[in-house]
C-alpha cells in the first residue's frame, strides 16, 4: 500500500527546501512546504480507503535494517524497516497529517514578516515543519519500538530546532536546550525500557512483543510499562518533567500548536496506548500513569490560573489537559485518552493559532493585561477562539465535553478520588481559558498597538479548526472505532457523573466572568487577599526555582569545580605539561654540554674513553 | 726470532705516540697541528693493531691497518681541502676562532 510514501513526502519536502530554500521565493518555499503535507494528507486518505476497515494491522515490510547474531542465538538481533498501520494509527495519522497541513497554512500568514536578523529564517521554518512532519509519521507508523523511537527522537529534534527558531534571542536558544535536555531524561527511561524489552522478548515488534507479554510474569511488564512511563513523562510533558513545556513557548506560535499542544507531546500518550498489552497486565504501572496524570492535571491547572503570557496560559493548559489523557490511559480507557488525544489537537491547537493571531493583530503583544476589547477589532479571531473556549470547557455537545467525559467515567470506575479531582480540574480549566478570553476579548483597550484581523490564509484554518472544535467530538467517535484495539472497556452510563463534570465547567465560566468581567476589581483584591497562595501559583509553585537549587545548580557547580577545576585543569593538563616542564628542565642540563667548542668536545671523547677503560680495568675486561 | 725486542715495548710506544695525539689535538690551536695530531693517533693505533696482530698470528689486525691507512689518505685529501677553504675564508688556522656552530 506504500506506506512509506506518508512520511516520504514532508521528508522531500524538507529537503529541497532546506537545501535550495535559499535561493527561492516565499511563494515557492510555500508550495512545496504545504503541497509535500498535502500529499501526505491525501495519501493517507487514500490508503485508508483502500485498506477497508483495518480490523487487523496492517504490516509493510521494506528492509532489515540491524541484524546481528545466529538465528534463534540468545542474542540475535533482527530489526526491519516495518511500517504497520491499525486503526489506533489511523487516528494518528488524521490528526497529525491534517492538523499539520492546516497549521502550515497559517504559518504562511503567520511568517509572512519573517526576515531581518534571521535571514533565510522563512524557509528554514518550513523545512524544520516538514522534518517534524516526517518524523512524526515515522514514530506512529513504525512497527517497532525501535522505529518509533527514531521518530520520537527526530520529533525532539526539531522541537529543539524550532524552539529555539529565533536563535539570536537568549531565551528561546535556552529554552530549546532546556526542552532538549529534560527530555533527556525521559529518553533515558525509553531507552532502559526497550533494552529490557529487548532481554525479555527477544525482540523489539510490536506484534512479537505483544504476543509474548502476556505470558509474562508481572513484574517485568510493571518494570518495563514504568520505563516506558518515564520516557512518556518527558515527550508529554508530565510531573516531574513538565518544566520544559511551558518554556518552549519561545519558538514561534505555529509550532507551539503543532508540535507542543496537537502533536509531538502526545506521542507519550500514543507509545502508551500502544503498549495497552503491557499495562493492562501491569496494574501497578498503570495506577502510577493514572496518579502522576492526575497531578500533573491539578497541578498545572492552578497554575495556569495566574498566568498573564497568553501563551503561557495556554501551555500550561497543555500539560494539564495531556495529564487528562494519562489518567485516561492509566485508568483503562486507552480509547478515551486518545479520544481525548485527538479533540484536544483541534481546540489547542485553535487555542494557540487563535492566541497566535491575536499576538499577530497586536503586533507581537503577548501580555494579557496589555488587551482587552479584542472582540470587535478581530472578530474572526474571537468567534473560532470561542469555538475552542466551549469546547475545552466541556459544555456538551462541542468535542471537549465527549472525551473529558469518557477520561472522568472511567477514572470514576478506578478510582472516585481520581474523579473528583478531576472535575475540580474541569472547573479550573473552564475558569483559566474563560479568564483568558475575558482578558483579551472584552472590557477596554489597554494596549497601544494598532489591532488589525489576520488575513483569509491565517483564520481559514481557524475556521477549519474551529468546527472540528465544535463538531469532531460527535463526528468521531473514537472510543468506537477503536473498540476492537483495545481491551473491552466497561459500559457505564452515569448521567450523574455527567451533569457534574458539566457543572464543575459552567461554574468555571461563571467565576471567570464574575471576577474579571463583572466586578474587575475583585481578581485583584483577592489575589492580595490570598497573597501567599496566589505568589506560589504566580510563580509556577518554585518549581524551576527547586530544580536549580536541586539538580542544575550541584551539576553546575560541580563540572565546574570537580571536572573542570579539578580533573581537567589540575590532572589532565598538569600531566601534559608536567611531563613538558621535566622534559626542558633535563634538556636543560644536557645542553651545558654542547658548548660548541670543538676542544671540549674532545675532551669529553677522551673522559668516556678513559671511563671505559677504567671500568673494564675494574671488572676484567670485555665479557666473554 | 726475528728480534728481541718485547711485545711490551711496542704497546708501550703506541700509547705514548697516541697520548702525544690527544694532547696535541687538546692542546694546540693551528688546525694543521691539530690535524696531524689525529693522523699520529690514527698511526699510533695502527701500531697497535700490527702488534696484536703479530701477537695473535691473526692476519685481522693488519687488514684493519689497510683500512686505517687508506682512511686516513681519504681523510687527509678532505680536511686538507676543508682546511684550505676555511683559511681562505676566515684568514686564520686560529681553531678557537672557527666556533660558527656555537650559538
Amino acid at each position: 500500500m506504500q506506506l512509506w510514501l506518508i512520511p516520504t513526502f514532508p521528508l522531500a519536502g524538507f529537503l529541497i527546501n532546506g537545501i535550495f530554500g535559499r535561493r527561492f521565493s516565499k511563494s515557492l518555499v510555500n508550495t512545496v512546504a504545504i503541497g509535500s503535507v498535502l500529499l501526505s494528507f491525501l495519501w493517507v486518505l487514500k490508503t485508508v480507503l483502500a485498506l477497508g476497515d483495518l480490523n487487523t494491522a496492517h504490516l509493510e515490510h521494506y528492509f532489515t535494517w540491524i541484524q546481528s547474531g545466529v538465528p534463534g542465538g540468545n542474542h540475535y538481533i533482527n530489526i526491519g524497516c516495518d511500517f504497520a498501520i491499525d486503526r489506533l494509527t489511523v487516528v494518528m495519522l488524521f490528526v497529525v497529517t491534517g492538523i499539520g497541513s492546516l497549521i502550515h497554512i497559517y504559518s504562511i500568514g503567520y511568517m509572512a514578516h519573517e526576515h531581518g536578523p534571521n535571514f533565510g529564517g522563512y524557509y528554514r521554518f518550513f523545512a524544520y515543519l516538514n522534518l517534524f512532519m516526517f518524523f512524526m509519521l515515522v514514530l506512529v507508523l513504525g512497527a517497532s519500538y525501535l522505529l518509533l523511537f527514531v521518530g520520537w527522537e527526530g520529533v525532539g529534534l526539531c522541537s529543539y530546532l524550532l524552539i529555539g527558531f529565533y536563535f539570536d534571542k537568549k531565551f528561546a536558544t535556552t529554552a530549546g536546550n532546556k526542552a532538549f535536555i529534560v527530555n533527556r531524561i525521559g529518553d533515558f527511561g525509553f531507552s532502559l525500557a526497550m533494552f529490557y524489552i529487548f532481554i525479555n522478548f527477544g525482540s523489539l515488534d510490536f506484534d512479537k512483543v505483544f504476543h509474548q507479554a502476556a505470558s509474562a510474569p508481572e513484574w517485568v511488564l510493571t518494570t518495563i510499562g514504568l520505563l516506558l512511563m518515564v520516557g512518556a513523562c518527558g515527550k508529554s510533558a508530565q510531573i516531574p518533567l513538565y518544566i520544559w513545556l511551558p518554556d518552549a513557548m519561545a519558538g514561534p506560535t505555529p509550532v507551539s500548536a503543532l508540535i507542543h499542544a496537537a502533536t509531538m507531546v502526545t506521542a507519550g500518550v500514543y507509545m502508551t496506548a500502544r503498549s495497552w498489552v503491557i499495562y493492562t497486565h501491569a496494574p501497578g504501572a498503570m495506577d502510577v500513569i493514572a496518579i502522576v496524570g492526575i497531578a500533573t492535571a491539578f497541578m498545572a491547572a492552578t497554575i495556569g490560573l495566574a498566568q498573564t503570557d497568553i501563551k503561557k496560559v495556554f501551555a500550561y493548559s497543555t500539560v494539564s489537559q495531556l495529564g487528562y489523557m494519562f489518567v485516561g490511559v492509566g485508568s483503562g480507557a486507552f480509547s478515551a485518552g486518545v479520544y481525548h488525544l485527538m479533540t484536544h489537537a483541534f481546540f489547542k491547537a485553535l487555542l494557540f493559532l487563535g492566541a497566535g493571531s491575536v499576538i499577530h493583530a497586536l503586533s507581537g503583544e503577548q501580555d494579557m493585561r496589555n488587551m482587552g476589547g479584542l472582540r470587535k477589532k478581530i472578530p474572526i479571531t474571537f468567534w473560532t477562539m470561542c469555538c475552542a473556549w466551549v469546547a475545552i470547557s466541556g459544555i456538551p455537545p462541542f468535542s471537549g465535553f465527549f472525551s473529558k467525559d469518557a477520561i472522568l467515567l472511567a477514572a470514576y470506575q478506578h478510582s472516585p478520588a481520581i474523579y473528583w479531582i478531576g472535575v475540580l480540574t474541569a472547573g479550573l480549566t473552564a475558569f483559566y481559558v474563560s479568564r483568558a478570553m475575558f482578558m483579551t476579548f472584552f472590557g477596554a483597550y489597554r494596549g497601544k498597538a494598532h489591532p488589525h484581523e489576520s488575513p483569509a490564509v491565517m483564520w481559514v484554518p481557524l475556521a477549519i479548526l474551529a468546527a472540528l472544535s465544535l463538531f469532531g467530538g460527535m463526528l468521531f467517535k473514537i472510543p468506537e472505532f477503536l473498540k476492537a484495539s483495545f481491551p473491552a472497556e466497561a459500559e457505564v452510563e452515569n448521567p450523574m457523573l455527567m451533569y457534574i463534570s458539566v457543572a464543575a465547567g459552567l461554574s468555571g465560566i461563571a467565576i471567570a466572568y464574575i471576577m474579571y468581567l463583572a466586578k474587575t476589581g475583585m481578581a485583584d483584591s483577592l489575589a492580595r487577599t490570598f497573597s501567599a497562595p496566589y505568589r506560589l501559583i504566580y510563580n509556577k509553585y518554585f518549581v524551576d526555582e527547586i530544580y536549580d537549587a536541586t539538580v542544575v545548580n550541584p551539576i553546575l557547580g560541580g563540572s565546574r569545580i570537580v571536572l573542570w577545576k579539578g580533573i581537567d585543569s589540575g590532572v589532565i593538563d598538569g600531566l601534559a605539561n608536567g611531563i613538558a616542564s621535566r622534559c626542558r628542565d633535563v634538556g636543560g642540563i644536557l645542553r651545558l654540554l654542547q658548548s660548541g667548542s670543538i676542544r671540549s668536545y674532545a675532551s669529553w671523547i677522551l673522559f668516556g674513553g678513559v671511563v671505559l677503560i677504567v671500568a673494564m680495568g675494574l671488572f676484567g675486561g670485555l665479557p666473554r | 726470532m726475528m728480534t728481541a725486542v718485547p711485545i711490551s715495548w711496542f704497546l708501550t710506544l703506541s700509547a705514548i705516540l697516541f697520548a702525544l695525539g690527544v694532547a696535541g689535538f687538546l692542546f694546540r690551536r693551528n688546525i694543521i697541528t691539530v690535524f696531524m695530531s689525529i693522523e699520529l693517533m690514527l698511526n699510533a693505533v695502527n701500531l697497535s693493531f700490527v702488534t696484536f696482530s703479530y701477537q695473535h698470528k691473526e692476519v685481522a689486525g693488519h687488514l684493519f691497518t689497510f683500512f686505517v691507512m687508506v682512511v686516513a689518505a681519504a681523510e687527509a685529501a678532505v680536511g686538507l681541502a676543508i682546511i684550505l677553504t676555511v683559511f681562505k675564508n676566515r684568514s686564520t688556522l686560529n681553531i678557537d676562532d672557527v666556533n660558527s656552530m656555537k650559538n
